[in-house]
């Protein structure tokens, strides 16, 4: 194919906004969001917004029960590990004398999720309430927002959005009266994928190379300047308000047992219309699909990875049989990760895809375990030779061989993310690795 | 540090006035926590982190200068080599590719006569293929001198984008 005859076919059939369609199912972080405008502090307040903060310091409720009502809601973070959010806020020590500290994650750069990028820049104050909250209930007074560096207008805007809150008295000293003070700063990345591990990040807020940390000790012991500290997702934070303002059931009722709320689906690849969509957790695949216009050019849906690129792969009959919920995508064999669900049709081929998978693992290693940092690359290369023709017949064993001994040697979670795609892509598509080895070409006509 | 103040510095006084506001967020004894915003403070002005830039951005934190070495060569938006007055990254991970990414940096490649990590002889542009940037939904989607994010890339938008570019380009 030449290189001049494509062009960007969404630009003229929608605005630029990717959740502003009006196609969410009870949204409740997007709700009311639907201009790029929209995003100040007025507009936040008409959206019933700082509404949640103002009850807990007015009313004043203890941070038990901020802490127990998270609980009751059965919120996960919306990270990718899916923790329960108020487990962790209970984790924090409630005596400790002296500096704890509070870390929004917006270091949002696993392939295919775009979904924190349109909650800071169109919806900041939500997540500034949130960790407001947060800070009320583990007793903590500094917070940073850390974002991710390729989305500078969003950190400026971030940044503007503190400016207004600390003017309103939602931030800084005695907040609204009380004696409750939070100082809250955003932290600009500089690209580096492995930052979004909650360890690397630290490193990374201390001035230093994101390499990840050792666990334990654990964050709500040793973390920030070797202070407690609590590390949640954008999202996660985003979900506060409504939580405090509805209550903890209602949240819960919202989504289904064990898995409460919305979540931000960021749909990419082959559908009509990519974008994020809030759903009910356990929303059938299919009206997920549905929500994204379908599939492109009215093709058959092939393949989707679920939850971000490093979770596996699965077939189209599985996925048109699977719920979006933490559970049901597990029991379907893969994990919901962080909500960004990549469709791929019928036109594409496995080996291909995973090789721009195998390459961004290698690529993002950070060099520290030598099983990630020389695995990494060995199974890049062997999936590039395979890609082109001269792949061997005992190279997808040995892909198989190297997954496995990168998953569950390393500090970090990287290595699983870069073992779990090649195991899954082997495990779904092997007689599409096994005919590019014996053909030396694609069994799929058109590839990405 | 040394006693003796530094009599030469690099960068000019509202440079230093954005990275004293960086040091700010950080408690006392943690200044280091601005190293990366100095770093990015300093190659908007410098145009890339030189030795010289490193040497600077540790002094004037207290940091040995290897430590800030280390992190402008880890973090990938740093340059440590001098780019074209108009470095742009274009995504190609496989959400992107899935729509046209990488055709977006091959027609770029043909268009400017050059590969990725090269610069045009004019010193005007220079190609990165980039890992995740965070915005698939947009795909193609390119970034500009690490700050400006194009989203829906294709080839009329990447003809004008570089028009408008070189138009704005200050003489060599």
């Amino acid at each position: 194919m030449g290189a001049s005859d494509f062009r960007a076919s969404l630009a003229d059939v929608r605005s630029m906004e990717t959740c502003f369609h009006g196609r969410h199912i009870q949204p409740q972080i997007y709700a009311g969001l639907n201009s790029p405008d929209g995003w100040h502090l007025k507009d936040y307040e008409a959206r019933d917004g700082y509404k949640a903060l103002r009850k807990i310091l007015q009313e004043g409720l203890t941070p038990e029960q901020v802490i127990a009502e998270v609980k009751a809601s059965g919120l996960r973070g919306r990270g990718g590990a899916g923790f329960p959010s108020g487990l962790k806020w209970s984790f924090m020590p409630r005596q400790f004398q002296g500096a704890k500290y509070l870390v929004c994650n917006s270091d949002e750069g696993e392939p295919g999720t775009f979904k924190d990028r349109d909650i800071l820049r169109y919806n900041p104050h939500i997540v500034i309430e949130g960790m407001a909250i947060a800070a009320y209930a583990m007793g903590v007074q500094t917070g940073y927002n850390y974002i991710h560096g390729e989305i500078f207008d969003v950190y400026k805007r971030f940044e503007e959005a503190l400016e207004e809150a600390r003017a309103a008295g939602y931030l800084g000293d005695k907040i609204l009266g009380s004696d409750f003070s939070f100082q809250l700063h955003a932290f600009h990345g500089y690209g580096a994928y492995i930052c979004g591990e909650e360890t690397a990040l630290l490193e990374s807020l201390e001035g230093k190379k994101g390499q990840p940390r050792f666990k334990p000790p654990f964050p709500a012991s040793f973390g920030l300047y070797g202070k407690p500290t609590t590390i949640n997702n954008t999202e996660t934070f985003a979900a506060v308000p409504w939580i405090i303002r509805n209550g903890g059931q209602p949240y819960l009722e919202v989504g289904k047992p064990n898995n409460g709320g919305t979540k931000i689906f960021s749909v990419s690849g082959d559908v009509a219309l990519p974008g994020n969509y809030e759903v009910p957790l356990g929303t059938p695949f299919a009206k997920l699909l549905e929500l994204a216009g379908g599939m492109r050019d009215g093709r058959k849906l092939k393949m989707v990875i679920p939850g971000g690129s490093s979770m596996p792969v699965l077939p189209a009959d599985i996925m048109m049989q699977t719920d979006m919920d933490y559970d049901s995508i597990v029991k379907a064999g893969s994990m919901l990760g962080s909500g960004a669900v990549i469709v791929m049709d019928e036109t594409r081929c496995a080996v291909k895809s995973l090789l721009r998978l195998s390459y961004f693992y290698y690529e993002e290693s950070c060099g520290q375990c030598t099983p990630c940092r020389e695995g990494t690359g060995w199974l890049y290369r062997m999936v590039n030779r395979i890609e082109h023709g001269q792949g061997r017949p005992e190279d997808l064993d040995r892909l198989n061989q190297i997954a496995e001994n990168i998953q569950g040697r390393t500090i970090c979670a990287l290595g699983d993310a870069a073992a779990m795609p090649v195991r899954a892509f082997l495990k779904h598509y092997w007689d599409e690795f096994a005919y590019h080895v014996e053909h030396k070409t694609c069994m799929v006509p058109a590839y990405v | 540090m040394s006693a003796v103040p530094n009599p030469k510095r690099l960068l000019s006084d509202s440079a230093y006035a954005l990275i004293d506001r960086e040091v700010a967020k950080y408690p006392s004894d943690q200044k280091q926590s601005a190293v990366m915003a100095a770093l990015a403070i300093a190659q908007d002005e410098a145009g890339w982190v030189s030795p010289e830039v490193i040497d600077d951005v540790g002094s004037y934190l207290g940091m040995p200068a290897i430590a800030v070495h280390e992190v402008a060569t880890f973090y990938n938006m740093y340059d440590t080599t001098r780019p074209g007055q108009f470095k742009l990254a274009v995504c190609t991970c496989l959400p992107c590719a899935l729509r046209d990414g990488a055709k977006a940096g091959e027609y770029l490649k043909q268009k400017l006569g050059i590969d990725y990590n090269e610069t045009t002889a004019d010193g005007l542009f220079t190609l990165k293929e980039s890992e995740c940037l965070g915005a698939c939904g947009d795909a193609p989607v390119l970034l500009v001198n690490n700050k400006r994010m194009c989203s829906f890339m294709g080839a009329e938008k990447l003809d004008a984008l570089i028009d408008e570019l070189k138009s704005s380009a200050r003489s060599q």
